[in-house]
């Protein structure tokens, strides 16, 4: 028996009153933003610009798990080598997280700091977003020499928090950088933290916005459904959230199940590749415009999704 | 339930009163509240009872799969995104055996599946179903590796063969254990539902396409099949995400009434498989089909499905008291942290790792971390000592008190209030066994 075709479901056709506003980074090339539905649903946004994918890279390794540096080899003791190894994966941005400027580390000094991601930038011709060591005053101060040194190819400094913005901000202004503000997995805190950066001063259209990925098995759930009202808010309207998304599925491999050898949990590596997977998709899913990632399969299983979902890399 | 104005559509607006109600539109809400029942108004027929039951009937309708304890429920689910209230069901995982297969390896791989079993945050992760393919196209194979599955495990089964003739004697040889036959299409979808109906069986629609699905649904309700999941294909990520969204909105939001059942996505093996299945878990899907899966896939695969469908309204928990480790006595040192599961499973399993006796407090942060509740103000000196003096801990050990070291800045004013030695332990419990062995000695 055939069954006659009748039935006619109707397309759930959101009136979306706003949009993700865009961006672009580098020489002007690269673009991010500009999401105008529910990420990856072609019948809301059939244009839909594709995430970016981060590549991260670290400028002191004697600290950094070794089954994330096995994925490298000799690459990984060279900022410049592992990033071009990150290209040549197909990243569109390096994350490069200056360890070394910790005073309790190499207590690099920011003109030093400047270069290295000077040439980073050199080598790859990709975007960057620069991370200092965490202690807000040095950032400051590096951020400043590391906007200066990339000015004419523009980056995002990271990161701004609620309580000290101001000098990272006016760098970013200064040598027209995008700046990645923080906020702890709510809304509220997500929006205000770009309240504070336009009433400083700082064009909404230079902000992206980290509202803090919570990686699988620690918290994941908060930021899926953070990241959706985020999205939701942004798309139905309130201006001031209507900023692209940062979200760091590297954080994956804090948790200890992500990459502990243990017979019991399967291969090890391939684990870490899945847990760091999970996370991103999460990420994707709720509404994430970047992604920075830290392992090489990861990455891989990454892009594979994105094209798989109607995204092309 | 309908709303007072979708009641108010079938009464006859008469006013007349029999109800016991002034105004038919009173009656109306009183229905709405659940106060009263239709049948009050002796003017409303039965055509109309029908159809109000229909508009008042779940969104996604809800039914189980096998029986007793390890059945598993799907369905029932009533939001969009779940900041608006929890998901219900959680995704079940399923892998498959054929019937190209012996006995012995039906066995054997019902023994690896039954074990893959990883403990988490004081939850037990496995699979929940196995589901037995058609790949003879021989009743009598079929049927045969339906004993041996049966007999090998008390998970729920799903019977996968399009061919009715082939799924009938299995069928009705398990339909006890209420299997779940997979699947009607559209050139067998009579028999199919003729057989699922006989059986009393939940039964599996197949189609790539959100209309051809649709009229497939109505095809099998006239012929009156019940428990429907519906398989819109998993070709591609972005078939199972848009098909999976769009079959459970238009549902949720009643702008179409013919999907409104679970969903279900047969994912194959490797490396896509493991992706579809977590798209799966985020977006709508009751029920995932492997055809097989490893460890290393699997627990994030299990962790993601328990974070997706936690309560967003209520952390996960323990109950705050005092617990021993490996036999404390009076000399033994009490550790203190927080009362979320993550936290004081991860710290528990570290304690025991090092084997040495501990007194574990755990104290109520109304299921935060030990950072999260300290920023939070739920996770002072006056709260730790307050559930130290509760539990009786100062007075079973003399020995010393240990923080966590995230919260190093307690150890000050906790020492003022209880007047004893407080110690400030390793910032990852990770590094508790040596921390303890080092008190030792
Ligand atoms: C998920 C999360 C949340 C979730 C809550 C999760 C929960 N149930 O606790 C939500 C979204 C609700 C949340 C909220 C907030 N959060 Co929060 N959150 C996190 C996140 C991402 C993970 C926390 C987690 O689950 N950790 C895993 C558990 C196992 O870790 P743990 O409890 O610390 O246990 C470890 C150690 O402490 C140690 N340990 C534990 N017990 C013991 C005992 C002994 C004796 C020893 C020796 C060791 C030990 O071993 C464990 C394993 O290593 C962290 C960031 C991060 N990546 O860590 C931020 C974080 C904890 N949050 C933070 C903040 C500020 C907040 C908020 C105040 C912000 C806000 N939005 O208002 C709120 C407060 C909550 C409230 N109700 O008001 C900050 C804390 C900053 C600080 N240094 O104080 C963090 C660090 C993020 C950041 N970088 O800013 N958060
Ligand atoms: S009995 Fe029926 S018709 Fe009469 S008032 Fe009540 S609801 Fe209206």
């Amino acid at each position: 028996m055939k069954v006659i075709h009748m039935a006619k479901v109707p397309m759930p056709k959101e009136k979306y009153s706003g949009a993700v506003g865009s961006m672009a980074l580098g020489d002007g090339s690269v673009s991010l933003g500009g999401v105008k539905g529910m990420p990856f649903l072609s019948f809301e946004d059939p244009q839909k610009q594709r995430p970016l994918l981060a590549g991260e890279v670290v400028d002191d390794i004697s600290d950094f798990p070794p089954i994330v540096l096995d994925q490298f080899g000799p690459s990984a003791e060279d900022p410049v080598s592992w990033a071009l190894e990150w290209k040549s994966k197909g990243a569109d941005i390096i994350c490069l997280r200056l360890l070394s400027t910790d005073p309790e580390r190499k207590d690099t000094p920011p003109k030093e700091a400047a270069t290295i991601a000077k040439n980073v930038a050199d080598a790859t011709g990709l975007p960057l977003i620069v991370y200092g060591c965490g202690i807000a005053d040095k950032d400051a101060a590096v951020m400043e020499a590391v906007g200066e040194a990339l000015e004419g190819h523009r980056s995002i400094l990271a990161f701004v928090e609620e309580d000290s913005y101001k000098r990272m901000a006016s760098t970013a202004v200064a040598h027209k950088h995008a700046v990645l503000a923080f906020s702890n997995l709510d809304i509220n805190l997500a929006k205000q933290m770009n309240i504070l950066l336009t009433d400083f001063g700082v064009d909404r259209g230079d902000i992206v916005m980290d509202p803090l990925m919570a990686p699988l098995g620690m918290g994941l759930e908060y930021s899926y459904s953070v990241n959706e009202r985020i999205m939701l808010a942004a798309l139905s309207g309130d201006r001031m959230l209507q900023v692209p998304m940062v979200c760091d599925a590297s954080q994956a491999w804090q948790v200890r199940d992500c990459s502990e050898e243990d017979v019991a949990l399967g291969d090890a590596a391939e684990r870490a590749a899945w847990w760091e997977f999970a996370t991103a998709l999460a990420a994707l899913l709720s509404g994430a415009d970047i992604l920075i990632v830290r392992g090489t399969k990861a990455m891989s299983l990454i892009q594979e999704a994105i094209s798989d979902m109607g995204g092309h890399v | 339930m309908p709303t007072a104005i979708e009641f108010f559509k079938f009464l006859p607006k008469t006013n007349c009163g029999e109800c016991g109600h002034p105004t038919c539109l009173a009656f109306a809400m009183q229905l709405a509240n659940q106060k009263m029942s239709i049948d009050a108004c002796p003017y409303v027929d039965q055509a109309a009872k029908d159809k109000l039951e229909e508009s008042g009937a779940p969104p996604v309708k809800g039914f189980s799969v096998g029986v007793g304890d390890m059945s598993v429920r799907m369905g029932d689910e009533t939001v969009l995104y779940r900041h608006e209230r929890k998901f219900v069901n959680p995704t079940a995982f399923a892998v498959t055996v054929t019937d190209t297969m012996s006995a012995e390896d039906i066995s054997a791989t019902v023994a690896r599946y039954s074990s893959m079993v990883f403990e988490r945050v004081g939850m037990e992760f496995r699979l929940d179903m196995f589901a037995l393919r058609d790949d003879t196209g021989d009743p009598d194979s079929y049927l045969k590796a339906a004993k041996s599955l049966s007999e090998n495990t008390d998970w729920p089964i799903i019977l996968i063969s399009d061919k009715p003739d082939v799924l009938r004697p299995a069928a009705e040889e398990l339909k006890d254990r209420r299997p779940l036959l997979y699947s009607a299409n559209e050139s067998n979808v009579e028999d199919m539902v003729s057989m699922a109906k006989a059986l009393g069986l939940p039964l599996a629609l197949r189609n790539d396409t959100l209309d051809g699905m649709a009229s497939l649904v109505e095809e099998a309700k006239k012929a009156g099949a019940e428990d429907l999941i519906l398989d819109l294909g998993a070709a591609s990520m972005k078939q199972v995400l848009e098909n999976n969204t769009v079959a459970r909105k238009v549902s949720l939001r009643r702008t179409f009434k013919g999907l409104g059942y679970p969903l279900m996505n047969c994912v194959g093996s490797g490396d896509q498989a493991v992706m579809r299945a977590m798209l799966a878990v985020m977006k709508y899907g009751s029920l995932v089909v492997f055809d097989s899966i490893e460890e290393q896939q699997a627990l994030p695969l299990m962790t993601l499905r328990q974070n997706i469908y936690t309560d967003p309204q209520v952390p996960i928990q323990v109950k705050e008291d005092l617990y021993p480790i490996s036999d404390p006595d009076t000399a033994s040192p009490v550790l203190f942290t927080t009362n979320f599961s993550l936290t004081y499973f991860t710290v528990r399993a570290d304690i025991e790792k090092s084997r040495q006796p501990v007194w574990l407090q755990v104290v109520d942060t109304e299921g935060l971390s030990v950072l999260t509740a300290y920023a939070a103000g739920k996770f002072g000196p006056e709260h730790v000592s307050a559930a130290l003096e509760a539990s009786g801990a100062l007075q079973k050990s003399d020995g010393p008190i240990v923080t966590p070291g995230m919260v190093a800045k307690l150890s000050g004013k906790l020492e003022e209030a209880l007047g004893r030695k407080v110690l400030v332990g390793p910032m990852e419990s990770s590094s508790l066994p040596k921390f303890l062995k080092g008190l030792k000695g």
